[in-house]
């Protein structure tokens, strides 16, 4: 759908894709001269010592096209897989924040209220009291932030658990959402505003979607290329060629295919741009970084991040802010989509459909709900799940009832997968690969 | 009680189950600082208040738990909290490098450095460990422990890698309730019971019964105990 590369797998866990960062010790350590091979032997080291994530997702991805697609033709249409795109960008970036905390080992429960707060935040700040847009935007999503700051404090100094801080939240933060809109109701927001544009606005320009592919693709090559001529500088082993142009060439057909199917429509749109570079900066940032790096550190081993001199402290409390934070984008993101911020919808917040579908779409895409294991882009291929489930569904005219039960239903078993693989860790006491 | 460490030498500290081992590896490294009692460095007393200033004196520690993070490779864990960085980017090129350079030096074998650490066996992980505590080019290594959960061949491993370290004149203390390690290893014995010396051995002299005995405390203990005790009771 988009310009990822769904065979990469970041992080220092040092996946296959480490890309850019962490040369992969899969095809590194299997021999060089195969890194065909190699690369496919990696793929099933993976799946049978139940690092699945991102290969099960990818396989249930294509299963749940074919099968919408073979109910109803219109389902892989370029019209509909648009549209899904932008969709799926409100509950995405809420998702990339759940990310942060479920990294360091913990969970935010109050995304979903959060994000509706944020919302009506905006409508208020913008509708009824006419400041501009612009400036109820910033205030909108700082009051994420301080919001989130706040969870990682009573979490982080006082030693509130996360859950209970978080939970406590979801219901607050809904409350306060109902209050604000309590006196004006619904409150529909600018159609042509700057918000109502993050999801109406597209780059109609064929060029817009091409460049941004070709961007993409250049950008990975040229990243990987370097690492891999600085490694043979250095006299370490280096990650073969053939390897890269492969890896290339796969990100290329699928950027190229997704920017092509977005152009049959109406071109790039700017919520996915959005989008995609959030999830490339906070990839970046937890993988290339001192700052990430403990990040999975403390997901990994509190006491030895502790130990190594990791300000614990303030790490967690930054995460928390950074869900909050993300909650509040993707709440704007949401509003944009329905033009308005309602008391129904902020009901629908509480509900914690968004919530579950965050956390479902972070789990799904291989993120580790026991913490130190996943990355953002994992949220791309879970959301995508998560988003053609729902749109498939409702373009079948599937009721809510069955759809919730649906949603619930690949939650769990996406939970259940990554409880299963933290067990034949513990198993097995380690992964052992190195054969 | 009174312990002296000398560079270039290891120093074993043997004891009965608290008999304040742990205690006293506590108060150097800095955990669990002492509330009274000087520590001396180089000659001049000083104060250890926190694991960061054991630190800069030069101090490393290896816990018993090893303390890493499975998730992270064996370069992650190797520079977690001192990464190298260029301009705010991790130069993993450079820690990768440095971390095969260190393994070589060592003469650890290890299959790959860009192995996640869940994936060492207790040896290599224990090797992994030390070599951390290397980084720093630190000028006392304390170890609780080292060899408690590991096999034969591992264990002549680490034993290898302790001479290593001692032979770069570094001070080792050497926490231990193996006998055998002991007498392979260290150059004295400081025994320690109920909190307090129990006596201080050379191990090329004194014999396995001596050392033993002050750690049980049988000398003075077993059979005479119970005499005096039976004394004080019927007098």
């Amino acid at each position: 759908m988009s310009g990822s590369e769904p065979s990469r797998r970041v992080g220092p866990r040092g996946g296959i894709g480490a890309g850019t960062a962490t040369p992969g010790r899969g095809p590194r350590t299997r021999g060089w001269h195969q890194s065909l091979k190699g690369y496919a032997d990696d793929v099933r080291g993976r799946v049978r010592d139940g690092e699945h994530g991102p290969v099960s997702a990818i396989l249930g991805l294509v299963v749940i096209w074919i099968v919408f697609q073979t109910l109803d033709s219109n389902f892989l249409s370029p019209r509909n897989l648009s549209n899904l795109s932008v969709d799926i960008v409100g509950t995405g970036l809420v998702a990339v924040g759940i990310v942060f905390v479920l990294l360091i080992g913990e969970i935010d429960l109050s995304v979903g209220s959060v994000s509706g707060l944020s919302g009506a935040v905006f409508a208020v700040l913008n509708v009824n009291y006419g400041l501009p847009e612009w400036i109820a935007v910033i205030v909108a999503v700082v009051s994420g932030a301080a919001v989130g700051a706040l969870h990682g404090v009573f979490f982080a100094r006082i030693g509130v658990p996360a859950f209970v801080v978080t939970l406590a939240g979801l219901l607050i933060w809904n409350g306060l959402t109902l209050y604000l809109l309590g006196a004006s109701g619904t409150i529909n927001i600018d159609q042509s505003g700057l918000v109502a544009s993050l999801t109406s606005r597209y780059f109609g320009a064929h060029a817009a979607a091409y460049g941004l592919a070709g961007l993409g693709t250049a950008g990975y090559l040229l990243a990987a290329v370097r690492h891999r001529n600085r490694n043979r500088a250095a006299g370490m082993p280096f990650r073969p060629a053939g390897g890269i142009w492969l890896r290339g060439g796969v990100l290329a057909v699928l950027a190229f295919g997704a920017a092509y199917t977005l152009n049959q429509f109406q071109g790039l749109p700017l919520a996915l741009l959005i989008f995609l570079v959030v999830l490339v900066v906070s990839d970046y940032v937890l993988r290339r970084t001192r700052y990430g790096r403990r990040v999975y550190a403390l997901g990994g081993g509190p006491e030895a991040a502790r130990r190594a001199g990791v300000g614990v402290e303030r790490v967690r409390i930054t995460m928390f802010m950074l869900s909050g934070t993300l909650a509040a984008v993707g709440g704007l993101f949401v509003a944009s989509g329905l033009t308005s911020a309602s008391p129904t919808t902020a009901r629908a917040a509480g509900s914690g459909m968004l919530l579950i579908n965050a956390i479902a779409a972070a789990v799904i895409g291989g993120t580790s709900l026991f913490g130190g294991r996943g990355s953002p882009w994992s949220v791309l291929l879970g959301v995508l799940v998560i988003g053609s489930i729902a749109s498939g569904m409702t373009l079948l005219g599937i009721e809510d009832s069955i759809q919730f039960m649906i949603t619930g239903g690949v939650l769990l078993a996406a939970v259940a997968a990554d409880s299963l693989s933290r067990r034949t860790d513990r198993l097995r006491g380690g992964r052992p690969r190195a054969g | 009680m009174e312990l002296q460490l000398r560079a270039g030498e290891v120093v074993a500290l043997a004891g009965d189950n608290g008999a304040g081992k742990s205690t006293l590896i506590k108060v150097i490294s800095g955990v669990g600082p002492a509330d009274r009692g000087v520590i001396e460095w180089e000659g001049r007393p000083v104060h250890i208040k926190r694991p960061h200033d054991a630190q800069t004196l030069g101090i490393a520690t290896v816990y018993q738990d090893l303390a890493m993070c499975d998730n992270l490779d064996i370069v992650g864990n190797l520079f977690l909290g001192r990464e190298i960085d260029r301009v705010g980017v991790l130069d993993e090129v450079e820690m990768e490098r440095r971390a095969r350079e260190l393994m070589r030096t060592l003469s650890i074998r290890i299959p790959d450095v860009r192995m996640p650490v869940a994936a060492l066996s207790a040896g290599q992980r224990q090797a992994v460990a030390i070599s951390r505590s290397l980084m720093g080019s630190p000028r006392v290594l304390l170890l609780d422990e080292p060899t408690a959960a590991l096999g034969v061949e591992q264990t002549s491993h680490l034993l290898d890698l302790i001479e290593q370290v001692r032979d770069r004149g570094m001070a080792v203390l050497l926490i231990s309730h193996n006998m055998g390690d002991i007498k392979a290893v260290a150059d004295r014995v400081a025994v320690l019971r109920l909190g307090r010396n129990n006596g201080l051995f050379d191990v090329s002299t004194a014999s396995q019964e001596q050392i033993i005995s002050s750690i049980t405390g049988a000398a003075d203990n077993a059979v005479a105990h119970r005499t005096t005790g039976t004394e004080e009771a019927w007098p």
